[in-house]
């Protein structure tokens, strides 16, 4: 066990110094979402009316943070599948390692990247006005859901890179499952206004109990299409925890059983 | 002692249709060189595979260190070093990065990885490239590195698939010395490679495998003799082709083998069948472009074994071991 941590420790500690050799890497991860921040603040929160004190991009904030982490799921996918394209896997899977070590210690690595792309949005938040009004316990907690969040979704991506293994299928099929995640949820816009289909999708949508739960911890009343009455929008808090324990229940043992038997 | 063991190894792909290893058996003595010398799609990597617990057989048995690989990966890896066909490392990360990190994946402690590091890149001529990425190195250079990265615990047992596949000839005798010196200092090598010359210069002991099976070995002279002695080739304009064969079938007096311009069979006297050729060929008023005595090389076993040469694209070996009359 103790050895499983240290292992999983050095391939981190790869990921963090191929930052520090290539920062295009980092500069490249936060550009995006900091995109993301100013494009909607200020081409449609002109002309959404949220009916919330402070303006859209309080609404907004909770919406891009919770799209950046789940972009985990691709980022990881992708990252996995280079290094088995490379032989880098092959490499790591003929040492003496623990089990597992190779993705817990990628899964850790993408989680240390989460942490940084989420203050540097934070503060892009900040600049464009974003103000959350509730105290520093519960802003803290919303920043740990966001970040378990992430790292829940990292392993699904660890099973779509051993799965898939092109990287390139990798990134498309990472796109493929959250860019409706992210746009079928109350993310962007209020999801009373969409059909009752993808109302009932959307309000059950992953996504849209943690932006939910985010708007909440952050201190909004008004909690943008949360306000419908399913069971999900009004026990954000809840609905995300299960989520996400559900979601490694099944991925994490799931992704360390397909690396232990993969082969190419 | 035998260092690795393999059994009978049968490994199919896509549910049977394609048949990798079909009862492959293998074994490499301690301290000594076995080259594994086939075509593309022979198996060779698959074999290395399955040895360095990569892969499971189908069916079979194969020990490695006395460790049965299917049983106890774990403890195989401990005595290995595998380097593959393409360099294994981290491309973002500069030589001595992917040396510590592999160090560390060792287990060695901090300072230790750090030593080790710094003298395997010295002892690979790696040292004014060692604080640069990956990505900037020529293709000698990352072989080098990746050879060096399975070299850091001191395994007894190497593995070393296609070490030299892909790079220049410059860059081929780099790694034919650095492999030299490797096998001078005690260890056990499996090599694998398409390069006929190359398992001639680095093994002992040569097993020629063709569609997954081991359809011959032993030592390089061994494997020359199958073929007899000396052969004669002539090569013509393809007009002249089929006279040539007449010529040359005569004076062998055995099947000789026709390629696009060039006929080429065993003989017995050498020299005095060269002469004769030549006589033959004055007289049937044909001007062969090049005529000489062949010694056999590993190609001519290779294609006495398995009847059809060994790669068509392969690169011409260097240093082909030739002589005769030259026009």
């Amino acid at each position: 066990m103790k050895n499983a941590i240290h292992d999983a420790m050095v391939i981190t500690k790869r990921q963090l110094l191929q930052l520090a050799r290539v920062p295009e890497l980092l500069v490249f991860s936060t550009i995006q979402p900091v995109m993301f921040v100013l494009l909607f603040r200020f081409v449609f929160g002109g002309s959404i009316d949220s009916g919330q004190p402070g303006g859209y991009v309080q609404l907004l904030m909770p919406g891009i943070f919770v799209q950046t982490v789940a972009f985990t799921l691709a980022s990881t996918a992708v990252g996995l599948a280079e290094d088995m394209k490379k032989g880098l896997i092959d490499r790591f899977r003929s040492l003496p390692i623990s089990r597992g070590a190779v993705i817990i210690g990628r899964t850790f690595g993408d989680a240390l990247l989460n942490i940084l792309v989420l203050v540097v949005m934070a503060l892009a938040g900040y600049a464009v006005g974003w103000r959350p009004t509730s105290g520093i316990v519960q802003i803290t907690l919303a920043f740990l859901f966001l970040f378990m969040f992430g790292y829940a979704l990292s392993w699904i991506g660890i099973l779509v890179g051993l799965s898939v293994k092109e990287a390139r299928t990798v990134q498309s099929v990472g796109f493929l499952v959250t860019f409706p995640l992210t746009f079928l949820s109350n993310a962007f816009a209020p999801t009373t206004g969409m059909p009752r289909a993808l109302q009932y999708f959307a309000e059950w949508n992953p996504v849209s109990t943690m932006v939910a739960a985010c708007r909440q911890l952050f201190g909004l009343k008004n909690e943008f299409g949360a306000t419908a009455n399913s069971w999900p929008s009004q026990h954000p808090l809840e609905t995300s925890l299960l989520y996400m324990v559900i979601l490694m229940a099944i991925f994490i043992p799931l992704s360390i059983r397909k690396y232990k038997n993969y082969s190419n | 002692m035998k260092s690795v063991i393999a059994e009978n190894l049968v490994k199919t792909y896509r549910k049977g249709e394609v048949k990798a290893l079909d009862g492959l058996s293998l074994d490499v003595e301690e301290g000594t060189v076995l080259g594994v010398l086939g075509p593309n799609g022979a198996g060779k990597t698959t074999t290395v595979r399955i040895l360095a617990t990569l892969l499971k057989p189908d069916s079979g048995h194969a020990t490695v260190a006395g460790i049965d690989v299917i049983k106890h990966p774990d403890k195989v890896r401990e005595q290995i070093g595998l380097s593959g066909q393409y360099a294994a490392v981290d491309e973002t990360l500069t030589g001595w990065d992917n040396l510590v990190m592999f160090g560390r994946l060792y287990h060695l402690g901090r300072q230790s990885s750090i030593d080790r590091a710094n003298e395997l890149i010295e002892r690979f001529d790696l040292t004014e490239a060692a604080r640069r990425p990956i990505k900037t190195y020529s293709g000698g250079m990352r072989r080098r590195l990746d050879l060096a990265a399975s070299l850091i615990v001191k395994p007894k047992i190497l593995f070393l698939d296609e070490p030299t596949t892909g790079l220049d000839p410059r860059g081929r005798q780099d790694m034919w010395g650095v492999i030299q010196e490797l096998v001078k200092g005690g260890v056990t090598l499996l090599l694998t490679t398409q390069y006929l010359e190359e398992a001639d210069q680095l093994a002992d002991e040569i097993a020629v495998i063709d569609r997954g099976t081991v359809i011959a070995r032993g030592t390089s002279d061994s494997l020359k003799k199958q073929v007899g002695g000396e052969r004669l080739e002539i090569t013509v304009e393809p007009a002249d082709l089929d006279k040539a064969n007449e010529i040359v079938a005569k004076i062998s007096g055995h099947a000789t083998h026709v390629d696009l311009r060039t006929v080429s069979a065993p003989v017995l006297h050498g020299s005095k069948d060269l002469m004769e050729a030549l006589r033959a060929m004055d007289e049937a008023k044909i001007h062969p472009l090049d005529i000489g005595l062949k010694r056999p090389s590993l190609d001519d076993v290779f294609l006495s074994l398995t009847g059809h040469v060994a790669e068509e694209t392969v690169v011409e070996p260097i240093g082909k071991k030739k002589r005769g009359a030259k026009k």
